[in-house]
Protein backbone atom coordinates (compact mmCIF):
# COMPACT_ATOMS: atom_id res chain seq x y z
CA UNK A 1 0.00 0.00 0.00
CA UNK A 2 2.50 2.15 0.90
CA UNK A 3 4.81 1.13 -2.11
CA UNK A 4 1.31 2.00 -4.15
CA UNK A 5 1.02 5.65 -2.27
CA UNK A 6 4.72 6.62 -3.26
CA UNK A 7 4.38 5.60 -7.02
CA UNK A 8 1.28 7.69 -6.87
CA UNK A 9 2.29 10.90 -5.65
CA UNK A 10 5.19 10.49 -8.03
CA UNK A 11 2.91 9.69 -11.00
CA UNK A 12 1.08 13.16 -9.90
CA UNK A 13 3.92 15.03 -9.87
CA UNK A 14 5.35 13.69 -13.42
CA UNK A 15 1.29 13.89 -14.72
CA UNK A 16 1.08 17.94 -13.88
CA UNK A 17 4.04 18.35 -16.16
CA UNK A 18 2.65 15.94 -18.97
CA UNK A 19 -0.54 18.31 -18.10
CA UNK A 20 1.14 21.09 -18.97
CA UNK A 21 2.72 19.84 -22.13
CA UNK A 22 -0.39 18.33 -23.18
CA UNK A 23 -2.13 21.62 -23.29
CA UNK A 24 -0.04 22.49 -25.80
CA UNK A 25 -0.74 19.25 -28.38
CA UNK A 26 -4.70 19.73 -27.64
CA UNK A 27 -4.56 23.80 -28.13
CA UNK A 28 -2.91 23.24 -31.86
CA UNK A 29 -5.27 20.46 -32.92
CA UNK A 30 -8.27 22.23 -31.45
CA UNK A 31 -7.81 24.78 -34.50
CA UNK A 32 -5.75 23.73 -37.00
CA UNK A 33 -6.57 19.42 -35.97
CA UNK A 34 -2.83 18.53 -36.70
CA UNK A 35 -0.39 16.74 -34.41
CA UNK A 36 2.65 19.22 -33.93
CA UNK A 37 5.33 16.50 -33.62
CA UNK A 38 8.28 19.24 -32.52
CA UNK A 39 6.41 20.29 -29.47
CA UNK A 40 8.20 17.38 -27.38
CA UNK A 41 11.27 19.07 -28.76
CA UNK A 42 10.33 22.80 -27.39
CA UNK A 43 9.64 21.37 -23.98
CA UNK A 44 13.77 19.75 -24.37
CA UNK A 45 15.05 23.28 -25.88
CA UNK A 46 13.36 24.90 -22.82
CA UNK A 47 15.35 23.04 -20.04
CA UNK A 48 18.40 23.55 -22.49
CA UNK A 49 18.01 26.96 -22.79
CA UNK A 50 17.52 27.53 -19.25
CA UNK A 51 20.46 24.87 -18.12
CA UNK A 52 22.61 26.81 -20.20
CA UNK A 53 21.71 30.45 -18.76
CA UNK A 54 21.93 28.66 -15.42
CA UNK A 55 25.92 28.10 -16.31
CA UNK A 56 26.17 31.07 -17.58
CA UNK A 57 25.72 32.68 -14.23
CA UNK A 58 22.41 34.34 -15.19
CA UNK A 59 19.94 34.24 -12.12
CA UNK A 60 17.74 31.22 -12.37
CA UNK A 61 14.16 33.07 -11.88
CA UNK A 62 15.51 35.28 -14.86
CA UNK A 63 16.74 31.91 -16.79
CA UNK A 64 13.21 30.80 -16.32
CA UNK A 65 11.87 33.48 -17.96
CA UNK A 66 14.37 34.05 -20.47
CA UNK A 67 13.79 30.41 -21.09
CA UNK A 68 10.04 30.71 -21.73
CA UNK A 69 10.34 33.74 -23.39
CA UNK A 70 12.72 32.15 -26.21
CA UNK A 71 10.54 29.07 -26.21
CA UNK A 72 7.01 30.82 -26.95
CA UNK A 73 9.00 33.09 -30.15
CA UNK A 74 10.91 29.97 -31.44
CA UNK A 75 6.80 27.98 -31.21
CA UNK A 76 5.76 30.98 -33.12
CA UNK A 77 8.91 30.80 -35.55
CA UNK A 78 8.13 27.47 -36.51
CA UNK A 79 4.87 27.59 -37.12
CA UNK A 80 5.56 30.87 -39.48
CA UNK A 81 8.58 28.82 -41.35
CA UNK A 82 6.57 25.15 -41.47
CA UNK A 83 3.30 24.78 -40.85
CA UNK A 84 1.93 28.60 -42.21
CA UNK A 85 3.46 27.74 -46.25
CA UNK A 86 1.06 24.47 -45.89
CA UNK A 87 -1.96 25.22 -43.96
CA UNK A 88 -4.65 24.98 -46.08
CA UNK A 89 -2.67 22.84 -48.87
CA UNK A 90 -2.63 19.49 -47.64
CA UNK A 91 -3.40 17.56 -44.79
CA UNK A 92 -0.46 15.64 -44.20
CA UNK A 93 1.97 17.86 -44.96
CA UNK A 94 2.38 19.95 -41.60
CA UNK A 95 2.74 16.58 -40.01
CA UNK A 96 5.71 15.86 -42.55
CA UNK A 97 7.14 19.14 -41.63
CA UNK A 98 6.10 18.73 -37.77
CA UNK A 99 8.31 15.27 -37.69
CA UNK A 100 11.32 17.04 -39.71
CA UNK A 101 11.43 19.89 -37.36
CA UNK A 102 11.37 17.18 -34.60
CA UNK A 103 14.44 15.45 -35.74
CA UNK A 104 16.08 18.88 -36.76
CA UNK A 105 15.69 20.54 -33.34
CA UNK A 106 16.72 17.07 -31.30
CA UNK A 107 20.07 16.38 -33.84
CA UNK A 108 20.61 20.55 -33.53
CA UNK A 109 20.46 19.97 -29.71
CA UNK A 110 23.05 17.13 -29.40
CA UNK A 111 25.06 18.90 -31.52
CA UNK A 112 25.20 21.97 -29.48
CA UNK A 113 25.30 20.41 -25.91
CA UNK A 114 26.18 16.95 -27.21
CA UNK A 115 24.48 13.66 -26.32
CA UNK A 116 25.79 13.22 -22.90
CA UNK A 117 23.11 13.37 -20.47
CA UNK A 118 23.71 16.46 -18.59
CA UNK A 119 23.13 17.25 -14.74
CA UNK A 120 20.25 19.91 -13.60
CA UNK A 121 20.25 20.90 -10.49
CA UNK A 122 17.87 22.97 -8.58
CA UNK A 123 19.54 26.34 -7.64
CA UNK A 124 21.03 26.67 -3.81
CA UNK A 125 18.42 28.36 -2.39
CA UNK A 126 15.64 26.38 -2.50
CA UNK A 127 14.80 24.59 0.39
CA UNK A 128 14.91 21.12 -0.58
CA UNK A 129 12.87 18.96 2.01
CA UNK A 130 11.91 15.66 2.16
CA UNK A 131 7.99 15.06 4.23
CA UNK A 132 7.83 11.79 5.71
CA UNK A 133 4.26 11.02 5.78
CA UNK A 134 3.53 7.37 7.63
CA UNK A 135 6.29 5.58 4.68
CA UNK A 136 5.21 7.81 1.89
CA UNK A 137 8.10 10.25 1.03
CA UNK A 138 7.37 13.78 -0.80
CA UNK A 139 9.41 16.91 -1.01
CA UNK A 140 9.32 19.97 -1.21
CA UNK A 141 10.15 20.23 -5.19
CA UNK A 142 7.28 17.66 -5.72
CA UNK A 143 4.51 20.04 -4.01
CA UNK A 144 6.15 23.05 -6.06
CA UNK A 145 6.10 21.58 -9.63
CA UNK A 146 2.12 20.73 -9.03
CA UNK A 147 1.37 24.45 -7.70
CA UNK A 148 3.13 25.80 -10.56
CA UNK A 149 1.36 23.90 -12.71
CA UNK A 150 -2.36 24.16 -11.57
CA UNK A 151 -1.51 27.72 -11.32
CA UNK A 152 -0.88 28.02 -15.00
CA UNK A 153 -3.82 25.75 -15.58
CA UNK A 154 -5.99 28.04 -13.92
CA UNK A 155 -4.29 30.99 -15.21
CA UNK A 156 -5.17 29.45 -19.19
CA UNK A 157 -8.64 28.26 -18.41
CA UNK A 158 -9.48 31.82 -17.16
CA UNK A 159 -7.27 33.09 -20.05
CA UNK A 160 -9.37 30.69 -22.65
CA UNK A 161 -12.81 31.22 -21.05
CA UNK A 162 -12.72 35.08 -19.89
CA UNK A 163 -10.52 37.09 -22.34
CA UNK A 164 -11.35 38.29 -25.72
CA UNK A 165 -8.28 36.53 -26.92
CA UNK A 166 -9.46 34.03 -25.36
CA UNK A 167 -12.88 34.22 -27.03
CA UNK A 168 -11.10 34.43 -30.38
CA UNK A 169 -9.54 31.08 -29.56
CA UNK A 170 -12.56 29.70 -29.61
CA UNK A 171 -14.02 30.60 -32.04
CA UNK A 172 -11.07 29.90 -34.82
CA UNK A 173 -11.14 26.34 -33.04
CA UNK A 174 -14.43 26.21 -33.94
CA UNK A 175 -14.74 27.53 -37.22
CA UNK A 176 -12.00 29.14 -39.26
CA UNK A 177 -13.61 30.94 -42.17
CA UNK A 178 -16.47 32.02 -40.27
CA UNK A 179 -14.12 33.58 -37.20
CA UNK A 180 -12.41 35.41 -39.66
CA UNK A 181 -15.36 36.83 -41.37
CA UNK A 182 -16.44 38.08 -37.73
CA UNK A 183 -13.10 39.76 -37.85
CA UNK A 184 -10.89 38.13 -35.93
CA UNK A 185 -7.69 37.26 -37.63
CA UNK A 186 -6.52 33.51 -37.26
CA UNK A 187 -3.09 34.18 -38.06
CA UNK A 188 -2.46 36.17 -34.68
CA UNK A 189 -4.71 33.37 -32.57
CA UNK A 190 -2.86 30.49 -33.88
CA UNK A 191 0.14 32.12 -33.57
CA UNK A 192 -1.13 33.56 -29.99
CA UNK A 193 -1.59 29.45 -29.65
CA UNK A 194 1.48 28.16 -30.58
CA UNK A 195 3.10 30.89 -28.30
CA UNK A 196 1.21 29.84 -24.72
CA UNK A 197 1.39 26.25 -25.99
CA UNK A 198 5.58 26.24 -25.98
CA UNK A 199 5.64 28.40 -23.08
CA UNK A 200 3.76 25.92 -21.28
CA UNK A 201 6.25 22.94 -22.72
CA UNK A 202 8.88 25.25 -21.81
CA UNK A 203 8.29 25.46 -18.01
CA UNK A 204 7.48 21.34 -17.92
CA UNK A 205 10.93 20.97 -19.51
CA UNK A 206 12.57 23.01 -16.88
CA UNK A 207 10.88 21.43 -14.04
CA UNK A 208 11.43 17.56 -15.35
CA UNK A 209 14.74 18.36 -15.85
CA UNK A 210 15.42 19.62 -12.43
CA UNK A 211 12.82 16.54 -11.25
CA UNK A 212 15.03 14.33 -12.94
CA UNK A 213 18.66 16.10 -12.31
CA UNK A 214 19.00 15.30 -16.06
CA UNK A 215 18.91 16.51 -19.74
CA UNK A 216 19.34 14.59 -22.81
CA UNK A 217 18.65 16.27 -26.45
CA UNK A 218 16.04 12.79 -26.76
CA UNK A 219 14.26 14.12 -23.86
CA UNK A 220 11.74 15.34 -25.71
CA UNK A 221 10.47 12.69 -27.93
CA UNK A 222 8.66 9.83 -25.32
CA UNK A 223 7.12 12.39 -22.36
CA UNK A 224 6.02 14.26 -25.86
CA UNK A 225 4.11 11.21 -27.09
CA UNK A 226 3.09 9.99 -23.49
CA UNK A 227 1.42 13.95 -23.24
CA UNK A 228 -0.06 13.63 -26.92
CA UNK A 229 -1.79 10.32 -25.27
CA UNK A 230 -2.61 12.05 -22.22
CA UNK A 231 -4.60 15.17 -24.68
CA UNK A 232 -6.09 11.86 -26.61
CA UNK A 233 -7.11 10.66 -23.08
CA UNK A 234 -8.95 13.78 -22.36
CA UNK A 235 -10.47 14.33 -25.52
CA UNK A 236 -8.18 16.44 -27.51
CA UNK A 237 -9.21 19.75 -28.20
CA UNK A 238 -10.29 19.85 -24.67
CA UNK A 239 -8.29 21.95 -22.39
CA UNK A 240 -9.96 20.35 -19.12
CA UNK A 241 -9.44 16.84 -20.54
CA UNK A 242 -5.93 17.62 -21.39
CA UNK A 243 -5.04 18.77 -17.71
CA UNK A 244 -7.44 15.61 -16.35
CA UNK A 245 -5.41 12.88 -19.06
CA UNK A 246 -2.00 14.27 -18.40
CA UNK A 247 -2.73 13.44 -14.94
CA UNK A 248 -3.96 10.36 -15.51
CA UNK A 249 -1.00 9.02 -17.61
CA UNK A 250 1.73 10.21 -14.91
CA UNK A 251 -0.37 7.87 -12.72
CA UNK A 252 -0.55 5.03 -15.34
CA UNK A 253 2.83 4.86 -16.22
CA UNK A 254 4.08 5.01 -12.28
CA UNK A 255 2.25 2.61 -11.27
CA UNK A 256 2.61 0.47 -14.60
CA UNK A 257 6.48 0.24 -13.77
CA UNK A 258 6.11 -0.19 -10.22
CA UNK A 259 4.01 -2.99 -10.52
CA UNK A 260 4.82 -4.52 -13.89
CA UNK A 261 8.32 -3.63 -15.11
CA UNK A 262 10.29 -0.65 -15.38
CA UNK A 263 11.68 -1.78 -18.90
CA UNK A 264 8.16 -1.43 -20.36
CA UNK A 265 7.44 1.86 -18.42
CA UNK A 266 7.70 3.64 -21.59
CA UNK A 267 5.61 1.33 -23.37
CA UNK A 268 2.53 1.99 -21.08
CA UNK A 269 1.91 5.58 -22.84
CA UNK A 270 1.67 3.40 -26.38
CA UNK A 271 -0.53 0.71 -25.03
CA UNK A 272 -2.92 3.39 -23.61
CA UNK A 273 -3.31 5.34 -26.89
CA UNK A 274 -3.32 2.34 -28.81
CA UNK A 275 -6.22 0.74 -26.63
CA UNK A 276 -7.90 4.30 -26.30
CA UNK A 277 -8.07 4.90 -30.24
CA UNK A 278 -9.45 1.48 -30.91
CA UNK A 279 -11.78 2.04 -28.32
CA UNK A 280 -13.04 5.22 -27.25
CA UNK A 281 -11.26 7.37 -30.17
CA UNK A 282 -12.98 11.02 -28.47
CA UNK A 283 -11.63 10.64 -24.94
CA UNK A 284 -12.96 11.10 -21.94
CA UNK A 285 -14.03 14.46 -22.03
CA UNK A 286 -14.17 14.94 -25.90
CA UNK A 287 -17.33 15.20 -28.10
CA UNK A 288 -18.22 12.83 -30.97
CA UNK A 289 -16.59 14.35 -34.23
CA UNK A 290 -18.84 13.66 -37.22
CA UNK A 291 -16.83 12.81 -40.26
CA UNK A 292 -17.94 14.82 -43.72
CA UNK A 293 -18.54 13.83 -46.87
CA UNK B 1 37.85 2.91 -50.27
CA UNK B 2 36.17 0.45 -52.91
CA UNK B 3 34.64 -1.48 -49.68
CA UNK B 4 33.09 1.61 -48.47
CA UNK B 5 31.49 2.49 -51.58
CA UNK B 6 30.17 -1.38 -51.89
CA UNK B 7 28.84 -1.05 -48.23
CA UNK B 8 26.87 2.10 -49.64
CA UNK B 9 25.60 0.19 -52.15
CA UNK B 10 24.41 -2.44 -50.25
CA UNK B 11 22.53 0.18 -47.72
CA UNK B 12 21.05 2.09 -50.61
CA UNK B 13 19.43 -1.49 -52.46
CA UNK B 14 18.08 -2.08 -48.88
CA UNK B 15 16.74 0.74 -48.28
CA UNK B 16 15.14 0.93 -51.84
CA UNK B 17 13.41 -2.08 -50.93
CA UNK B 18 12.23 -0.27 -47.73
CA UNK B 19 10.89 2.96 -48.98
CA UNK B 20 9.56 1.36 -52.17
CA UNK B 21 7.24 -0.64 -49.23
CA UNK B 22 6.83 3.05 -47.52
CA UNK B 23 5.72 4.42 -51.06
CA UNK B 24 3.26 1.63 -51.49
CA UNK B 25 1.80 2.73 -48.46
CA UNK B 26 1.63 6.72 -48.12
CA UNK B 27 2.37 7.18 -52.16
CA UNK B 28 -0.29 5.11 -53.51
CA UNK B 29 -2.77 4.06 -51.04
CA UNK B 30 -2.80 7.47 -49.17
CA UNK B 31 -2.25 6.04 -45.81
CA UNK B 32 0.21 7.95 -43.49
CA UNK B 33 1.73 4.96 -41.70
CA UNK B 34 5.08 5.15 -39.99
CA UNK B 35 5.18 1.29 -38.75
CA UNK B 36 7.97 0.99 -41.35
CA UNK B 37 10.65 0.40 -38.98
CA UNK B 38 8.71 -2.46 -36.65
CA UNK B 39 8.02 -4.47 -39.81
CA UNK B 40 11.73 -4.40 -40.75
CA UNK B 41 12.48 -4.74 -37.22
CA UNK B 42 10.71 -8.08 -37.18
CA UNK B 43 11.52 -9.29 -40.37
CA UNK B 44 15.33 -8.95 -39.31
CA UNK B 45 14.64 -10.96 -35.69
CA UNK B 46 12.64 -13.17 -37.03
CA UNK B 47 15.26 -14.09 -39.37
CA UNK B 48 17.80 -13.59 -37.46
CA UNK B 49 16.63 -15.74 -34.38
CA UNK B 50 15.31 -19.06 -36.78
CA UNK B 51 18.71 -18.77 -38.38
CA UNK B 52 20.74 -19.01 -35.17
CA UNK B 53 18.18 -21.03 -33.23
CA UNK B 54 16.98 -23.89 -35.66
CA UNK B 55 19.94 -23.82 -37.69
CA UNK B 56 17.27 -23.14 -40.77
CA UNK B 57 19.14 -21.46 -43.92
CA UNK B 58 19.52 -17.90 -44.35
CA UNK B 59 16.66 -18.21 -47.49
CA UNK B 60 14.41 -19.55 -44.93
CA UNK B 61 15.03 -17.20 -42.50
CA UNK B 62 14.38 -14.30 -44.68
CA UNK B 63 11.11 -15.42 -46.02
CA UNK B 64 10.10 -16.59 -42.52
CA UNK B 65 10.86 -13.31 -41.68
CA UNK B 66 8.77 -11.23 -44.25
CA UNK B 67 6.05 -13.84 -43.82
CA UNK B 68 5.96 -13.05 -40.20
CA UNK B 69 6.00 -9.31 -40.47
CA UNK B 70 3.25 -9.18 -43.27
CA UNK B 71 1.67 -10.93 -40.31
CA UNK B 72 1.85 -8.53 -38.09
CA UNK B 73 1.35 -6.17 -40.85
CA UNK B 74 -2.01 -7.76 -41.31
CA UNK B 75 -2.72 -7.75 -37.00
CA UNK B 76 -1.64 -3.78 -37.18
CA UNK B 77 -4.19 -3.10 -39.35
CA UNK B 78 -7.34 -4.62 -38.09
CA UNK B 79 -7.28 -2.15 -34.99
CA UNK B 80 -5.66 0.75 -36.49
CA UNK B 81 -7.14 1.03 -39.92
CA UNK B 82 -10.52 2.81 -38.30
CA UNK B 83 -8.07 5.04 -37.37
CA UNK B 84 -7.92 8.91 -39.76
CA UNK B 85 -4.76 10.47 -40.84
CA UNK B 86 -2.93 11.92 -38.37
CA UNK B 87 -4.20 9.69 -35.58
CA UNK B 88 -3.49 6.30 -37.90
CA UNK B 89 0.55 8.01 -37.78
CA UNK B 90 0.74 8.18 -34.16
CA UNK B 91 -0.81 4.44 -33.21
CA UNK B 92 1.70 3.05 -35.49
CA UNK B 93 4.20 5.62 -34.52
CA UNK B 94 3.75 3.57 -31.08
CA UNK B 95 3.47 0.06 -32.54
CA UNK B 96 6.91 1.32 -33.62
CA UNK B 97 7.81 1.80 -29.99
CA UNK B 98 6.20 -0.96 -28.22
CA UNK B 99 8.12 -3.79 -31.00
CA UNK B 100 10.91 -2.14 -29.55
CA UNK B 101 10.55 -2.50 -25.81
CA UNK B 102 10.12 -6.15 -26.63
CA UNK B 103 13.11 -6.08 -29.01
CA UNK B 104 14.95 -4.60 -25.53
CA UNK B 105 13.04 -6.45 -22.53
CA UNK B 106 12.38 -9.77 -23.68
CA UNK B 107 16.01 -10.99 -23.01
CA UNK B 108 15.84 -14.52 -23.05
CA UNK B 109 14.98 -14.78 -26.59
CA UNK B 110 16.49 -11.44 -28.05
CA UNK B 111 19.12 -10.79 -25.48
CA UNK B 112 17.56 -7.13 -25.34
CA UNK B 113 20.23 -4.33 -25.78
CA UNK B 114 23.10 -6.64 -26.73
CA UNK B 115 21.63 -7.32 -29.72
CA UNK B 116 21.91 -10.84 -32.10
CA UNK B 117 25.47 -11.15 -32.85
CA UNK B 118 27.28 -13.79 -35.63
CA UNK B 119 24.45 -14.46 -37.91
CA UNK B 120 24.94 -15.89 -40.34
CA UNK B 121 25.38 -15.25 -44.47
CA UNK B 122 23.37 -16.67 -47.31
CA UNK B 123 24.74 -19.93 -48.95
CA UNK B 124 23.28 -20.84 -52.50
CA UNK B 125 24.68 -24.20 -53.65
CA UNK B 126 28.02 -24.17 -51.81
CA UNK B 127 28.43 -20.78 -52.64
CA UNK B 128 28.67 -18.44 -49.83
CA UNK B 129 27.84 -14.43 -50.15
CA UNK B 130 30.90 -13.62 -47.87
CA UNK B 131 32.16 -9.99 -49.30
CA UNK B 132 30.65 -6.88 -49.61
CA UNK B 133 30.78 -7.18 -53.43
CA UNK B 134 29.08 -10.87 -53.53
CA UNK B 135 26.23 -9.28 -51.09
CA UNK B 136 25.45 -6.36 -53.64
CA UNK B 137 24.46 -9.24 -56.26
CA UNK B 138 22.39 -10.51 -54.07
CA UNK B 139 20.64 -7.12 -52.48
CA UNK B 140 20.15 -6.26 -56.25
CA UNK B 141 18.45 -9.48 -57.31
CA UNK B 142 16.04 -8.51 -54.50
CA UNK B 143 15.71 -4.84 -55.37
CA UNK B 144 15.03 -5.93 -58.75
CA UNK B 145 12.33 -8.83 -57.89
CA UNK B 146 11.01 -5.70 -55.56
CA UNK B 147 10.66 -3.45 -58.38
CA UNK B 148 8.80 -6.30 -60.88
CA UNK B 149 6.31 -7.12 -58.20
CA UNK B 150 5.02 -3.85 -57.20
CA UNK B 151 5.11 -3.21 -60.50
CA UNK B 152 3.03 -5.99 -61.37
CA UNK B 153 0.69 -4.72 -58.07
CA UNK B 154 0.45 -1.40 -58.94
CA UNK B 155 -0.25 -2.13 -62.44
CA UNK B 156 -2.99 -4.75 -61.18
CA UNK B 157 -6.85 -4.48 -59.93
CA UNK B 158 -5.16 -4.72 -56.81
CA UNK B 159 -3.12 -1.70 -57.54
CA UNK B 160 -5.51 0.54 -59.10
CA UNK B 161 -7.80 -0.29 -56.03
CA UNK B 162 -5.31 1.35 -53.69
CA UNK B 163 -5.22 4.24 -55.74
CA UNK B 164 -8.95 4.71 -55.98
CA UNK B 165 -8.91 4.35 -51.81
CA UNK B 166 -6.18 7.17 -51.93
CA UNK B 167 -7.95 9.63 -54.10
CA UNK B 168 -11.47 9.11 -52.38
CA UNK B 169 -12.58 6.63 -50.15
CA UNK B 170 -16.01 7.30 -50.45
CA UNK B 171 -16.30 7.51 -54.03
CA UNK B 172 -14.10 3.59 -53.84
CA UNK B 173 -17.14 2.65 -51.18
CA UNK B 174 -19.78 3.32 -53.84
CA UNK B 175 -17.92 1.25 -56.76
CA UNK B 176 -17.78 -1.42 -54.53
CA UNK B 177 -14.73 -1.82 -53.23
CA UNK B 178 -14.08 -3.23 -49.73
CA UNK B 179 -12.20 -0.25 -48.34
CA UNK B 180 -10.66 -1.66 -44.88
CA UNK B 181 -9.81 -4.85 -46.92
CA UNK B 182 -8.05 -2.72 -49.77
CA UNK B 183 -6.22 -0.49 -46.77
CA UNK B 184 -5.30 -3.96 -44.60
CA UNK B 185 -4.01 -5.81 -48.22
CA UNK B 186 -1.75 -2.75 -48.79
CA UNK B 187 -0.55 -2.96 -44.82
CA UNK B 188 0.29 -6.73 -45.36
CA UNK B 189 2.25 -6.35 -48.65
CA UNK B 190 4.13 -3.30 -47.46
CA UNK B 191 4.97 -5.12 -44.78
CA UNK B 192 5.93 -8.23 -46.21
CA UNK B 193 8.62 -6.40 -48.46
CA UNK B 194 9.77 -4.52 -45.34
CA UNK B 195 10.24 -7.68 -43.77
CA UNK B 196 12.87 -8.64 -46.75
CA UNK B 197 14.41 -5.98 -46.22
CA UNK B 198 15.22 -6.55 -42.74
CA UNK B 199 16.09 -10.32 -43.12
CA UNK B 200 18.80 -9.18 -46.28
CA UNK B 201 19.92 -6.65 -43.62
CA UNK B 202 20.22 -8.81 -40.50
CA UNK B 203 22.38 -11.08 -42.69
CA UNK B 204 25.06 -8.37 -44.43
CA UNK B 205 25.82 -6.62 -40.96
CA UNK B 206 25.74 -9.72 -39.67
CA UNK B 207 24.45 -8.64 -36.20
CA UNK B 208 20.71 -6.89 -35.31
CA UNK B 209 20.24 -5.00 -31.76
CA UNK B 210 17.26 -2.97 -30.84
CA UNK B 211 19.25 0.62 -31.56
CA UNK B 212 18.39 0.16 -35.16
CA UNK B 213 14.62 0.42 -35.52
CA UNK B 214 13.42 2.94 -33.69
CA UNK B 215 11.16 5.85 -34.44
CA UNK B 216 13.71 7.30 -36.75
CA UNK B 217 14.36 4.79 -39.27
CA UNK B 218 10.52 5.06 -40.08
CA UNK B 219 11.43 8.76 -40.80
CA UNK B 220 14.75 8.16 -42.84
CA UNK B 221 12.04 6.02 -44.94
CA UNK B 222 9.64 8.76 -45.26
CA UNK B 223 12.30 11.18 -45.57
CA UNK B 224 13.37 9.07 -48.70
CA UNK B 225 9.85 8.61 -49.78
CA UNK B 226 9.16 11.96 -49.61
CA UNK B 227 12.04 13.33 -51.32
CA UNK B 228 11.98 11.02 -54.41
CA UNK B 229 8.63 11.42 -54.88
CA UNK B 230 5.23 10.14 -53.61
CA UNK B 231 3.55 7.89 -56.23
CA UNK B 232 6.66 6.95 -58.28
CA UNK B 233 8.38 4.05 -58.01
CA UNK B 234 11.74 5.80 -60.07
CA UNK B 235 11.33 8.39 -57.24
CA UNK B 236 11.78 6.00 -54.55
CA UNK B 237 15.11 4.63 -56.16
CA UNK B 238 15.99 7.76 -56.19
CA UNK B 239 15.68 8.98 -53.00
CA UNK B 240 17.52 6.48 -51.01
CA UNK B 241 20.43 6.93 -53.37
CA UNK B 242 19.81 11.03 -52.78
CA UNK B 243 19.57 10.64 -49.27
CA UNK B 244 22.35 7.67 -48.39
CA UNK B 245 25.34 8.98 -50.40
CA UNK B 246 24.69 13.78 -50.07
CA UNK B 247 25.43 13.32 -46.28
CA UNK B 248 28.58 11.08 -47.15
CA UNK B 249 30.18 13.29 -50.21
CA UNK B 250 29.42 16.44 -47.17
CA UNK B 251 31.17 14.08 -44.52
CA UNK B 252 34.35 13.85 -47.27
CA UNK B 253 34.60 17.55 -47.62
CA UNK B 254 34.45 17.91 -43.85
CA UNK B 255 31.72 19.52 -43.22
CA UNK B 256 30.53 18.06 -40.19
CA UNK B 257 31.71 17.47 -37.02
CA UNK B 258 29.86 14.97 -35.67
CA UNK B 259 28.44 13.29 -38.74
CA UNK B 260 25.43 10.32 -37.52
CA UNK B 261 23.71 14.22 -35.96
CA UNK B 262 24.57 16.60 -38.64
CA UNK B 263 23.29 13.56 -41.16
CA UNK B 264 20.01 13.43 -39.52
CA UNK B 265 19.62 17.48 -39.18
CA UNK B 266 20.41 17.09 -42.58
CA UNK B 267 17.33 14.86 -42.67
CA UNK B 268 15.22 17.50 -40.73
CA UNK B 269 16.04 20.36 -43.41
CA UNK B 270 15.18 18.09 -46.42
CA UNK B 271 11.63 16.84 -45.14
CA UNK B 272 10.71 20.57 -44.23
CA UNK B 273 12.02 21.98 -47.18
CA UNK B 274 10.78 19.57 -49.37
CA UNK B 275 7.01 19.65 -48.24
CA UNK B 276 7.39 23.57 -48.13
CA UNK B 277 9.33 24.17 -51.61
CA UNK B 278 8.84 21.34 -53.75
CA UNK B 279 5.85 18.71 -52.12
CA UNK B 280 5.56 16.40 -55.45
CA UNK B 281 9.43 15.52 -54.70
CA UNK B 282 12.22 15.17 -57.44
CA UNK B 283 9.98 12.72 -59.47
CA UNK B 284 6.79 13.68 -58.69
CA UNK B 285 4.58 11.09 -60.18
CA UNK B 286 6.87 10.70 -62.81
CA UNK B 287 9.05 7.57 -63.93
CA UNK B 288 12.21 7.32 -65.87
CA UNK B 289 11.45 6.72 -69.53
CA UNK B 290 14.62 3.98 -69.69
CA UNK B 291 13.34 0.88 -71.90
CA UNK B 292 13.26 -1.13 -68.68
CA UNK B 293 11.48 1.43 -66.20
CA UNK B 294 8.82 1.88 -69.48
CA UNK B 295 6.11 -0.09 -68.00
CA UNK B 296 6.22 1.65 -64.85
CA UNK B 297 4.56 4.60 -66.47
CA UNK B 298 1.18 3.25 -67.14
CA UNK B 299 1.46 2.29 -63.74
CA UNK B 300 1.46 5.74 -62.10
CA UNK B 301 -0.19 7.77 -65.09
CA UNK B 302 -3.14 8.10 -63.05
CA UNK B 303 -1.64 8.42 -60.13
CA UNK B 304 -2.37 11.78 -59.36
CA UNK B 305 -0.76 13.61 -56.75
CA UNK B 306 0.64 11.53 -54.32
CA UNK B 307 -0.66 12.98 -50.84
Amino acid sequence: MIEFLQQLVNGITVGSIYALVALGYTMVYGILFFINFAHGEIYMMGAFLCWTLVLWKVPFILAFFVSMTCCGLLGVTIEKIAYRPLRYVSRLGPLITAIGVSILLQNLAALIWGNKPKPFSLPDWFPFEGFDMGGVIIDSFQITILCISILLMIGLDRFVMKTKMGKAMRATAENIPVASLMGINVDTVISTVFAIGSILAAVGGILVGMYYNSLNPMMGFVPGLAAFTAAVLGGIGNIRGAMLGGMLIGILENIGAGYISAGYKQAIAFIVLVLLLLFRQEGLLGQVEKEKV
Amino acid sequence: MGEYFLHLANIIGIYIILTISMNLIVGYTGLFALAHAAYYGIGAYTSALVTLNLGLPVWAGIALGSLNAAFFGFILAIPTLRLRGDYLCIATVGFVEIIRAVFMNWDSVTRGPFGLPNLPRPRLMGFEFATRGEYLVLVIGFVILTLIAVRNILNSRIGRSFKAVRDDEIAATAMGLNVFLVKALALTISAFFCGIAGGLFAHYITYVDPSTFGTFESIMILCMAVLGGMGSISGSVVGPCVLITLPEILRNVGIAGDFSLFRQVFFGVILVAMMVFRPTGIMGTQEFRLPFFKKFRAASAESGKGI
